[in-house]
């Protein structure tokens, strides 16, 4: 009872990296709280979930296996965890902030009219006082908020569970031991599923692993607004090319459409931790810096000496874009061997 | 075969542009310089609404949205660009709503309009981008949901059929009427507001607007109902306050802080030739790049 729980996505037999990560984090919090960390795999054919999520300190974990229970559609894996938290009563319900989290989530959060945080960047336990009252242990969700360079921690202290979402990326994956071992617990899923739960039905489907790797690239280049233009863009793709980098983008680059959607970091795209991060007419407002904070080495090219990126940077180039990418690219191809 | 179809729809602050002048000198938000807009998903949500007007005559698109007395814009828009009519839900104790007082609040609206097909939202709002409302709306009225539409490919009896488009892929689904369907921006765009429709809206106003300014004297006003945009309290649609707002927000801000950034200590170069190729250098030379 009030433990903190995971909701595990499936795809193909496969935990998703974006669960594993928030097992990764949910053990942490676990130990701080002295409960037990809990996974719900909700699918089809779920054999090798077990040896996939107790490596990353999964205490239990709930097997929920029927075949019309994957793909995921809305309904039935609603009722799964609506019913299954109402008997077990978790403190804490993590999920991805993924196509299926987002729109499980919400819908779960609803039916139990408990409170649900969504893109979180951080997650903290601690205290809270409101209206003289002291509530000790809770969730601190903290994530950017609109627009400026401002975070909000959001708590939720009477209802339960304490939902949030984070997206992929975000938290670090980590096997905490590869020997650990939970417990299995298989549901039988006529008991809180019902006909009526499977109203949708899927007719086709095609889903791709994402052809982008930005997430685990050594080096970033990445493009803002201030590249200007598509064709401008393409300067991006010259330099991390000749860096051996990957192409990121702001979203006011991918809004202007620059780039693709996948390749958007921050806070409601990718966050990466590369080695080198070349951000390129990028201002720097939170969202973004909320994605790239953590490179070992930032570069900024901007023309505004003022730009709030170039505050996290190490290396700070003031010009225009168009003028200092082709002279990184010379003076990379005449240097390296 | 008629749809009565709603479309939720959200006045948002234009956070695409937030530009310099938007933030005020000790870095918060100056939120008067941003413009108010119909949240671009919602256009496209609108969009969906339209098309299958279009297709099935006799159908009615009725625009409900929550918000401050401005918002009264969002129902003039929608109706410029082809929406029959609209609800303006506005009270105080909705102020400080969360997603899920939000949801509570619209679900009442909808059970107060009446009976339905479809419901059509955008799939987030850009002032949040929580994408909640819309999956928390359905379960409140106890309806399905299929979010992430890009396109409605067809609705035939009470069958329908939705393109989704998810981050890796698409699917294409099937469900049964009444659905609440979410939006994505990668649907076609809205169409544009019709020269006719605004000649015919343009004095559209709701009956606190027309209160505060009756300096626009329109005579047929009093006599035209279809130019009385509805306005609802809280009470018009039995929420229960309680449920509402504040008080009805499972999540509170404990605190907002503005960041401050382990600020570095960044080396400054200029575009000179001389200064980017010792940088590069450097960073050859330690290994970070080659
Ligand atoms: C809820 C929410 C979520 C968000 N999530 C994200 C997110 O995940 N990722 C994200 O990136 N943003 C996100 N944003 C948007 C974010 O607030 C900023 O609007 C966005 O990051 C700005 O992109 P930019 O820096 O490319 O554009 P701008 O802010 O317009 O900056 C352009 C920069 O380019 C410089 N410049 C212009 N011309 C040149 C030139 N010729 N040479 C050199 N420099 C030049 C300018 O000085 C400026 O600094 C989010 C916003 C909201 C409200």
């Amino acid at each position: 009872m009030n433990n903190l729980y995971v909701y595990l996505e499936i795809e193909n037999g496969k935990v998703e990296d974006v669960s594993l990560e928030l097992l990764t984090k949910g053990r942490k919090l676990a130990d701080e709280l002295h409960c037990q960390l809990e996974a719900v795999a909700i699918g089809y054919q779920l054999h090798s979930v077990g040896e996939q999520v107790f490596p990353y300190g999964a205490d239990v974990l709930h097997i929920f296996d029927d075949k019309r229970l994957y793909p995921y559609t809305s309904l039935p894996h609603t009722s799964i965890l609506v019913k299954l938290f109402q008997s077990e009563k978790p403190q804490i319900a993590l999920m991805g902030a993924t196509s299926i989290g987002r729109d499980l989530g919400p819908r779960v959060s609803s039916a139990l009219c408990s409170g649900l945080t969504a893109d979180c960047t951080a997650l903290e336990i601690g205290d809270h006082e409101e209206k003289e009252k002291t509530y000790t242990n809770l969730l601190y969700q903290i994530r950017p908020a609109f627009g400026g360079n401002i975070v909000a921690t959001i708590v939720n202290p009477n209802n339960r569970p304490q939902m949030a979402t984070v997206r992929e990326g975000v938290m670090k994956k980590e096997i905490l031991n590869l020997g650990y071992k939970g417990k299995t617990v298989t549901h039988d899923v006529n008991q809180y599923v019902s006909d009526t739960d499977f109203v949708i039905s899927i007719i086709d489907r095609h889903i791709e692993s994402s052809k982008v790797n930005i997430k685990n690239a050594a080096i970033v280049v990445s493009g803002g607004y201030g590249m200007g233009s598509k064709e401008n863009f393409s300067l991006i793709y010259d330099l991390a090319n000749t860096l051996g980098g990957e192409v990121g983008a702001s979203r006011a680059a991918v809004d202007a459409g620059f780039a693709e959607h996948e390749r958007q970091i921050g806070q409601t795209g990718v966050t990466v931790r590369p080695k080198l991060y070349v951000a390129c007419g990028i201002s720097g407002q939170i969202q973004h810096i909320a994605g790239m904070q953590e490179s070992a080495i930032i570069i900024a090219v901007n023309n505004d000496p003022n730009a709030p990126i170039n505050a996290i940077a190490d290396y700070v180039i003031t010009g225009d874009v168009e003028t200092v990418i082709p002279k990184m690219i010379k003076y990379y191809k005449k240097n390296s061997k | 075969m008629s749809l009565r179809i709603i479309v939720l729809a959200k006045q948002v602050p234009d956070t695409r542009n937030v530009g310099k002048d938007a933030m005020k000198a000790d870095g918060t938000v100056n939120r008067s310089a941003l413009a108010a807009i119909f949240n671009p998903e919602d256009l496209n949500a609108l969009e969906q609404a339209l098309r299958l007007k279009d297709q099935f005559p006799g159908s009615t698109v009725t625009l409900l949205t929550m918000g401050p007395p401005r918002a009264a814009d969002i129902i003039r828009e929608g109706l410029f660009r082809g929406a029959d009519g609209g609800y303006l839900l506005t009270d105080r104790v909705f102020a400080g709503a969360d997603t899920l007082a939000t949801s509570y609040a619209l679900h009442k609206a909808i059970r107060k309009i009446g009976d339905f097909d479809l419901i059509i939202s955008g799939r987030q709002a850009i002032d949040g981008d929580t994408a909640q409302v819309g999956p928390q709306v359905a379960e409140k009225l106890n309806i399905p949901q299929i979010t992430y539409a890009e396109e409605i490919r067809s609705v035939e009896a009470s069958k329908i059929t939705v393109k989704r488009r998810l981050e890796r892929g698409i699917e294409i689904v099937e469900g049964r009427l009444p659905v609440l369907v979410t939006v994505n921006g990668s649907a076609p765009a809205c169409r544009p507001r019709n020269a006719k429709l605004i000649q015919k809206y343009k004095y559209a106003k709701t009956t606190s607007e027309r209160q505060a300014d009756d300096t626009v004297s329109f005579r047929g006003y009093d006599s035209s109902d279809y130019l009385h945009l509805k306005e609802w309290s809280a009470a018009d649609v039995n929420a229960d306050g309680k449920q509402c707002g504040l008080s009805g927000s499972p999540t509170k801000v404990k605190k907002i802080e503005s960041v401050v950034f382990q600020a570095k200590e960044s080396k400054t170069l200029d575009s000179s030739d001389s200064q980017i190729e010792t940088l590069i250098v450097e960073l050859i030379t330690n290994h970070t790049i080659g």
